[in-house]
């Protein structure tokens, strides 16, 4: 963090210095405040959420019955899912689609393009906790609309796997919120390339191709070998993103082995929210060099 | 919509809004480069995902690993090549939107060729050619009884399952003239088309089945001609001939997607401002 950087230029920072002394009151008003902007935000999209939970129920029909057939292909249980299990997976996946949110999400890197993230570097609150609020806002619209109506209609049509064990439920939540968290991050980062590539679309377009398939919403993880899955659940932030809210609610592990993958989950989101945090401020002092 | 005068001078006008679009794209040299690596891999994950069902369990809907890659090639090589001519026909929604379908009808060319044109993905080239690669590994690999009307099938089914699922963008992207705002609706039919496509039709069931394979006709797309191909029955037992048969599905598709069309311009009446 020298002084000397930037060919010398006396400013280390684009933004507004912050408070030495944390307010807590004062940011979490701040933050609740961004949050319900965030809710409210989405809440005026209602033809694309109705098109969106119609897209997603449909979607989970299509995947239900391909992965009830092969639980009925392989005759017994496949890799410790039995078909209400399997059925169970799909439609609350089709329902945290939305919630978790991998693709579609463009703001930063929109915001970089146009040059409007100047705006977001003026306010005196950091711009990884405006987004993550705005975000966290928009998980909780995402919660009462999208990921209803798949969760309503898996069961009319299939028989589904109810959870069994009290722990569960406040597991299945935490790992949810940890989810949503964990793919904020993901997609802060991606769309923060921008401030070096200024076009996200190679890595965007990255993004959406390995997310999708090691989160684990294709098929379940745990499909493949015993030496990749493992590796891959403690190694990438992926299968926290689907795979281990979907596992935790379908109970295929005894209890602490539930506790130890909502604890992957837990460090994984403390280390990407560090890393965004320092992602961002390398970002804000390569901005003064480009501004001008 | 006025059309040009002489055939030659709007198939040169054609070509040439279809070489600027291509120079265009490629001058984002390192992004088409991404681009065109990463679009065949999401043509090849899914074939990886078929792969992986088939390791955990031997059978799908009584199709071994054989005739389902036979199912899964045909689907995904049509799709890709309907989702490169025709697939960014979507972006009509952005058009009729901001008001820029208008510039469209009032240049002296025909809308949809236009359209198709304007936007035509060239970083696509790279999964449409994965995919007919893979179609014809998948078809030597098969070891078919080959006679020359298998021959004739395996090209006729490819050529009419793109017509169809091209008929099926043109016919989703349409809704827009009626519902702008219709957002992701148009993907539970096309992309989710070509994953129904992509399995055996014998996994599905019910009420289910009966609307996206026979309803909207998707069995005849892939299932079928896959079937006469193999030489298999059907183990939903609908006659061996519908095999055969199911190309001719394309003829409808394509005469409704062109009504809907046609019908979906005439209701057209901009955003004013």
């Amino acid at each position: 963090m020298s002084r000397m950087e930037g060919n010398g230029v006396g400013s280390v920072t684009a933004t507004v210095p912050r408070r030495r002394y944390p307010n807590v009151t004062a940011d979490f008003r701040t933050f609740a405040a961004l949050t319900v902007a965030g809710f409210r935000r989405y809440a005026t999209y209602r033809q694309a959420t109705f098109a969106g939970a119609f897209t997603n129920t449909v979607f989970g029909f299509l995947k239900c019955y391909v992965l009830l057939a092969v639980a009925a292909g392989a005759g017994a249980a496949v890799a410790g899912y039995d078909a209400p299990r399997l059925a169970t997976f799909v439609w609350v996946g089709q329902g945290l689609l939305a919630v978790v949110l991998l693709w579609g999400w463009t703001d930063l890197a929109d915001r970089i393009r146009t040059g409007d993230v100047v705006a977001d570097l003026l306010r005196p609150v950091d711009p990884v906790v405006t987004y993550l609020a705005t975000d966290v806002g928009r998980a909780g619209h995402a919660v009462l609309t999208r990921m209803l109506p798949p969760v309503v209609v898996g069961p009319l049509f299939f028989e589904v796997y109810v959870p069994h064990r009290w722990p569960t439920v406040p597991l299945f939540v935490a790992s949810v919120a940890l989810a949503t968290l964990i793919c904020f991050c993901c997609r802060f980062l991606v769309n923060a390339t921008g401030y070096w590539l200024l076009d996200v679309r190679g890595p965007m377009m990255l993004w959406a191709f390995v997310s999708g398939v090691l989160s684990g919403l294709y098929f379940p993880l745990r499909f493949l070998p015993d030496w990749l899955v493992g590796p891959l659940w403690v190694l990438t932030p992926l299968p926290s993103l689907f795979q281990t809210p979907l596992d935790v609610l379908v109970e295929v592990d005894p209890v602490p082995r539930q506790l130890t993958l909502v604890g992957i989950q837990a460090a994984w989101a403390a280390g990407l929210l560090a890393l965004c945090r320092v992602v961002q401020l390398r970002a804000e002092r390569r901005l003064v060099v480009q501004g001008g | 919509m006025a059309e040009l005068g002489a055939p030659a001078g709007a198939l040169r006008a054609y070509w040439a809004l279809l070489r600027a679009q291509a120079r265009g794209q490629a001058s984002y040299r390192a992004s088409f480069a991404v681009d065109l690596v990463s679009n065949v891999g999401a043509t090849a994950l899914d074939l990886v995902t078929v792969l992986v069902l088939f390791g955990v369990t031997r059978t799908l809907g009584g199709f071994d690993l054989r005739a389902a890659l036979v199912v899964n090639a045909l689907a995904a090589c049509a799709f890709a090549v309907a989702d490169l001519l025709v697939g960014n026909i979507e972006r009509i929604k952005l058009y009729v939107r901001t008001g820029l379908f208008d510039a469209v009808l009032v240049r002296p060319l025909r809308a949809l060729p236009q359209l198709l044109l304007m936007d035509l993905p060239v970083r696509k080239l790279s999964r449409a050619a994965f995919g007919v690669a893979v179609y014809l590994v998948v078809l030597a690999a098969a070891d078919l009884a080959w006679t020359p009307a298998r021959v004739a099938l395996a090209v006729v089914a490819p050529v009419a399952a793109v017509l169809f699922f091209g008929s099926v963008f043109v016919v989703t992207a349409s809704v827009a003239f009626w519902w702008t705002d219709s957002g992701e609706v148009g993907n539970a039919f096309t992309y989710g088309g070509r994953d129904f496509t992509s399995y055996p039709v014998s996994i599905y069931s019910g009420w289910f089945r009966a609307l996206f394979a026979y309803g909207l006709g998707f069995a005849f797309v892939a299932y079928h001609p896959a079937l006469a191909l193999l030489g298999m029955a059907d183990p939903i037992g609908l006659p061996s001939w519908v095999g055969w048969a199911a190309p001719l599905v394309a003829l409808p598709a394509c005469a409704a997607a062109a009504a809907v069309w046609r019908l979906g311009l005439r209701h057209y009446t901009s955003t004013g401002s």
